[in-house]
């Protein structure tokens, strides 16, 4: 099983990365990019289990230390 | 007395601030690795700037679990005096023994300068000897030093006096312009509600000593090591 979390800036807190990627690609043409927000993608493998409690522990891991949720959110998917 | 200087894999300033305390302010210090658990026999902890575990995953993100940790948030409930330097600042916010975080500079860049820094407040044990609204200097050297808290946790800070430091012109006046990374309100230095735990982006531990051209972070060690004095009589 693998787990695959996205961690995001939450909506507010500022994303100069994502303000320089933003500039860029409307330097480059694209006139039609309103906002760019950049955000992490972990895979994370996973040994044994069932998809609920895999999802329960991943939702741990992702609290305790993956993301930071004065700044941050999180979603998940667990696949197979 | 005692201060522990923290050492994570990263840390690059554990030798700056071990230097500061034991050579030029004149009291024991020793150096404690991340894997210890006890800060038994320390009168205090400062935890230094650098690159504790390569800055992964977030600054300080990773340090903050290291085993010494669940021993530096005992002492700090405890009212024990703990400094963090920049990436010592970042680990005590992920640690969650100061609130709001530090994000990515503005400017995106990685900004090695020297600043000025206004004194907020003299109520704390590490800037007793300034004097309120004070104008110092101090070296930053950090791409992630952008303090970022929500509305509630900025009133709650400036309610209880707990904004130490802010960025600020050679006048003093902490506008935009003299905001070097972005942080909210030029928010530079915090304390603790206690006020036992300062966390600060600019680096007190390089302007430390006559031969480096400034003292003015000599006098923030004194402060703290004279409050500590003062508090055991």
């Amino acid at each position: 099983m693998k787990a695959k979390v996205y961690v995001t800036l939450k909506s507010g807190v500022l994303d100069p990365q994502g303000k320089a990627v933003e500039q860029a690609l409307h330097a480059l043409g694209f006139k039609e990019v309103g906002g760019v927000r950049i955000g992490k993608y972990l895979e994370i493998a996973l040994d044994g289990g069932t998809r609920d409690e895999a999802e329960h522990r991943v939702r741990e891991m992702c609290e305790k230390l993956l993301a930071n949720l004065i700044i941050e959110d999180y979603r998940l998917e667990i696949v197979p | 007395m005692r201060f522990a200087v923290l050492v994570f894999p990263g840390s690059n300033c554990d030798h700056d601030c071990y230097h500061a305390l034991k050579h030029v302010v004149g009291v024991e210090a020793s150096f404690v690795w991340h894997k210890e658990e006890s800060l038994a026999g320390f009168d205090g902890v400062v935890i230094p700037g650098g690159f504790s575990y390569g800055d992964y995953l977030r600054c300080g993100a990773i340090a903050r679990f290291s085993p010494i940790m669940k021993a530096v948030e005992k002492f700090a409930r405890a009212g024990g005096s703990v400094i963090g330097i920049c990436n010592g600042f970042q680990i005590l916010v992920e640690a969650g023994l100061l609130p709001g975080a530090l994000i990515r500079n503005r400017g995106l860049k990685f900004i090695c300068a020297d600043v000025n820094l206004r004194v907020e407040t003299t109520g704390t044990p590490y800037t007793a000897e300034f004097r309120k609204g004070e104008v110092l200097t101090m070296p930053i050297a950090h791409a992630e030093g952008n303090y970022t808290a929500d509305p509630e946790t900025l009133e709650k800070l400036k309610r209880n006096d707990q904004v130490v430091f802010r960025y600020c012109d050679a006048s003093g006046n902490a506008g935009d312009a003299a905001n070097p990374n972005g942080a909210m309100e030029n928010i530079a230095g915090i304390v603790s509600e206690g006020g036992n735990v300062l966390g600060m982006m600019p680096h007190p531990d390089r302007c430390a000593e006559e031969i480096l051209g400034n003292e003015d972070g000599l006098r923030l060690f004194k402060s703290m090591v004279n409050s500590l004095s003062e508090s055991r009589v």
